[in-house]
């Protein structure tokens, strides 16, 4: 699946992040990589019983981002995998403040870990389209190149801003390493389990009135597919990685055959709020944002760079519907089916009144 | 949809000679003025369209599914058969026309043929709604809805502009019949209502039958609702990054540099141009290399003549101002109905840019530009006034 015989492949490589599904899911697939002798996931907490069998190839070591230094250099690390980022606020592991710990100081402390260690050659970060912001100003696509117009409100957003930063330091102070920064859609697929999965397997979908966002997804075994080509192969620099192509929410909301229900705007972020404090949905501002204002980057850079093109949008959401079909309220065939019935029912009128006159 | 499917099949023969600079009034407004070629361009206009709608003719090509549902009901079959023996048809349809109500002899085997038609109108309304609960159809990165915008909105567009306002169109062979071109206009009528008049124009009347892809200001954008019929019409931010997405992208970019300074100027400004802004539309055509098209639109500033401008209202609602027309806010709603004026659009000759690619920083050659389109189209604008002496004559 690369090019074999690259001679970027690293020897040791660390992966953060491995408790989590992205981050369990990136290290066995390195594991599996003969060329990558050996693949070290670092967690803070002891990875899930779900990722037990994913992660038997991979040597799991329990243990703060702080204290990373050690360790890159005890073990001769080549390269550095930084995915352990969290989304949206936990509110069973610290709410907000756990997650801007994680995000932002975590990056700080792998970032320091990592221009101390004589050997690093590699550093990939996850990062997110988030990083555009939001604001009604924004062109309609976003190259790498864009810059915010405005900070985000929401939490993920900043944190995303804050991490691109220190990533752009660390590139200063250490121009010896490959520094990646991928910068993914939401991910979707069959079997990801993410805030906005969650939002589409509901059969009542809540939307901003009067707003119909243009959304792109990325294929979770593309994001893996991306992730693993940043880590074999050289890419320095800033990548979008999203599939081509556009989805309206609407259009979305109706090939996943779920309903839409418009809410008015304040009312969201209001609803977003209480959901948040009482704890339940983990909706926040980023998601409200993003469902004002849509968000579409250009992916030409990846595709020239990694040579290789995620599957659509389209396609990335038909493969998760396909493995949703639970709680569909509104399927192709009932519409097919009321079609053939309207039509039928027309057909037998008008026969009716012909035979009468 | 329906445009788009038919050009294929070149039922949709407008001859392009035909397209001339002069021609082209719009269905029955006969504008006396103009009386050059006043009675071939008609046919030629009118006849593809209801050569479309006109049932006998669409019997050869039943295949094409959405078709019929799309056209409007105001073409009433069989309205203009003598035009339909016209020259430029082909002998065969003009042969079919002649019976267009009457049984029918080589007709389908089905004896009702008026309600075939009209059964062909729902199975294909009834299809096109289910594509749209299914969500089966695309939007391009703007966000751009063809389909919707074929079945709703010009359609609806169109009677505006035909009835409403007769609107006449000149100098459409200088809009590039394919690959970009950037049109230029002047922005005028409280609400923007020009710029989807020039759309409809550019869809309808020209050989291409383009989409204008418009620029539009934050504050659209910002509006809900507001904001999401301007993208699925394929309007996006007025940014350079996207006008130089779309326009290397081959499509047709319409921008109104005047802004809401043209829109919300006073009646007594009527066709003066206001200023330029800083002539971004200029770069990003040099950019790209682009062909600026000037196009001069007569009629948009009387349909809501502003009288005042209430400021003090503008600044608390955040608006860019707050108009009182004889009609509005005196009359409500019913103050929002356009006054029926006549217009006239004349696209100019193009300004080739593709020698000027590196000089697209250089603010001399930039504004340079833009004067040389500004004084084009304030020129062109006293031209046309001048052939409509009446703004709500026929």
């Amino acid at each position: 699946m690369t090019p074999g015989g690259t001679p970027g492949a690293p020897g040791v490589v660390v992966v953060t992040g491995v408790g989590r599904y992205l981050g369990a899911h990136v290290a066995a697939r390195l594991a599996a990589d003969p060329r990558i002798e050996r693949v070290i996931g670092v967690d803070p907490t002891t990875p899930g019983p779900e990722f037990t069998d994913l992660l038997d190839r991979v040597e799991r070591v329990r243990l703060d981002l702080g204290s990373l230094a050690g360790l890159l250099a005890d073990l001769d690390v080549d390269a550095v995998v930084h995915l352990a980022l969290v989304s949206a606020p936990d509110p069973q592991h610290g709410g907000r403040t756990a997650m801007k710990e994680q995000n932002v100081i975590g990056t700080m402390q792998l970032l320091a870990a990592c221009q101390r260690a004589p050997r690093l050659r590699k550093l990939v970060v996850r990062s997110s389209t988030a990083a555009y912001g939001a604001s009604f100003r924004d062109p309609a696509v976003f190259t790498e190149e864009t810059e915010p117009r405005e900070v985000p409100r929401g939490g993920f957003g900043r944190d995303i801003l804050d991490i691109e930063g220190y990533v752009r330091g660390f590139r200063r102070r250490r121009p010896d390493v490959t520094a990646t920064v991928l910068r993914f859609a939401p991910f979707i697929g069959s079997t990801a389990d993410t805030t906005l999965t969650r939002y589409f397997s509901q059969p009542f979908v809540p939307t901003v009135f009067g707003r119909d966002p243009r959304l792109q997804f990325v294929h979770f075994d593309d994001a893996l597919e991306v992730l693993h080509r940043s880590i074999a192969e050289d890419h320095p620099g800033t990548y979008n990685v999203a599939g081509p192509g556009v989805l309206s929410l609407s259009q979305a909301i109706r090939r996943a055959g779920r309903v839409a229900v418009p809410v008015l705007e304040p009312g969201l972020s209001g609803a977003a709020a209480l959901a948040r404090n009482l704890g339940f949905g983990r909706y926040g501002l980023d998601q409200v944002d993003l469902f004002v204002h849509g968000r579409v980057v250009d992916t030409s850079r990846l595709e020239q760079e990694y040579g290789f093109t995620p599957r659509s949008t389209a396609a990335a959401f038909d493969d998760f519907i396909r493995a949703h079909h639970g709680g569909v309220v509104l399927t192709r065939d009932t519409l097919a089916a009321a079609e053939q019935l309207v039509m039928e029912s027309i057909r037998q009128v008008r026969s009716a009144v012909q035979e009468r006159s | 949809m329906s445009r788009s499917d038919e050009r294929p099949e070149g039922r949709y023969d407008v001859p392009l000679t035909v397209a001339g600079p002069d021609a082209q009034p719009a269905r029955r407004n006969g504008h006396r003025r103009t009386t050059k070629a006043a009675a071939p361009a008609p046919a030629a206009r009118d006849e593809p369209d209801t050569s479309a709608t006109d049932e006998p003719v669409r019997a050869p090509a039943t295949a094409d599914g959405p078709d019929p549902a799309d056209r409007h009901p105001d073409e009433v079959p069989g309205r203009d058969v003598p035009v339909g023996s016209g020259a430029d048809e082909p002998e065969p349809v003009a042969a079919i026309d002649e019976s267009p109500t009457g049984g029918s002899p080589e007709g389908p085997a089905v004896p009702d043929r008026a309600g075939d038609h009209w059964d062909r109108k729902v199975a294909a309304g009834l299809a096109f709604l289910r594509r749209r609960l299914a969500g089966e159809y695309e939007v391009d990165e703007f966000g751009f809805d063809p389909e919707l915008t074929d079945a709703v909105f010009h359609p609806l567009l169109r009677r505006l502009y035909r009835d409403w306002f007769r609107t006449e169109v000149t100098g459409l062979e200088h809009v590039p019949v394919q690959g970009a071109g950037l049109v230029v206009g002047n922005h005028s009528g409280t609400v923007a209502l020009d710029a989807m008049i020039l759309s409809t124009a550019l869809h309808d009347q020209h050989p291409g039958h383009r989409y204008l892809r418009l620029l539009g200001a934050d504050l659209v954008f910002r509006m809900p609702v507001v904001s999401e019929i301007a993208r699925k019409t394929g309007g996006t931010v007025a940014c350079n990054p996207d006008a130089e997405r779309l326009l290397g992208g081959g499509e047709l970019v319409g921008v109104f540099p005047e802004g809401f300074k043209g829109i919300g100027k006073l009646y007594s400004d009527r066709y003066k141009l206001q200023r330029f802004g800083r002539g971004g539309f200029v770069s990003a055509a040099l950019r790209t290399g682009t062909p600026i098209v000037p196009v001069a639109i007569v009629g948009g500033e009387e349909i809501y003549p502003m009288l005042a401008d209430i400021k003090p209202l503008a600044r608390l609602l955040k608006l860019p101002y707050f108009p009182v027309t004889p009609t509005f806010p005196w009359l409500g709603p019913l103050g929002m109905v356009p006054l029926p004026s006549k217009w006239l659009i004349e696209f100019c000759p193009p300004i080739p840019t593709a020698h000027l690619t590196d000089s697209a920083d250089d603010p001399l050659v930039v504004f340079n530009l833009a004067d040389q389109v500004r004084e084009t189209i304030q020129h062109t604008l006293h031209k046309l006034l001048e052939r409509r002496p009446d703004p709500f004559g026929p």
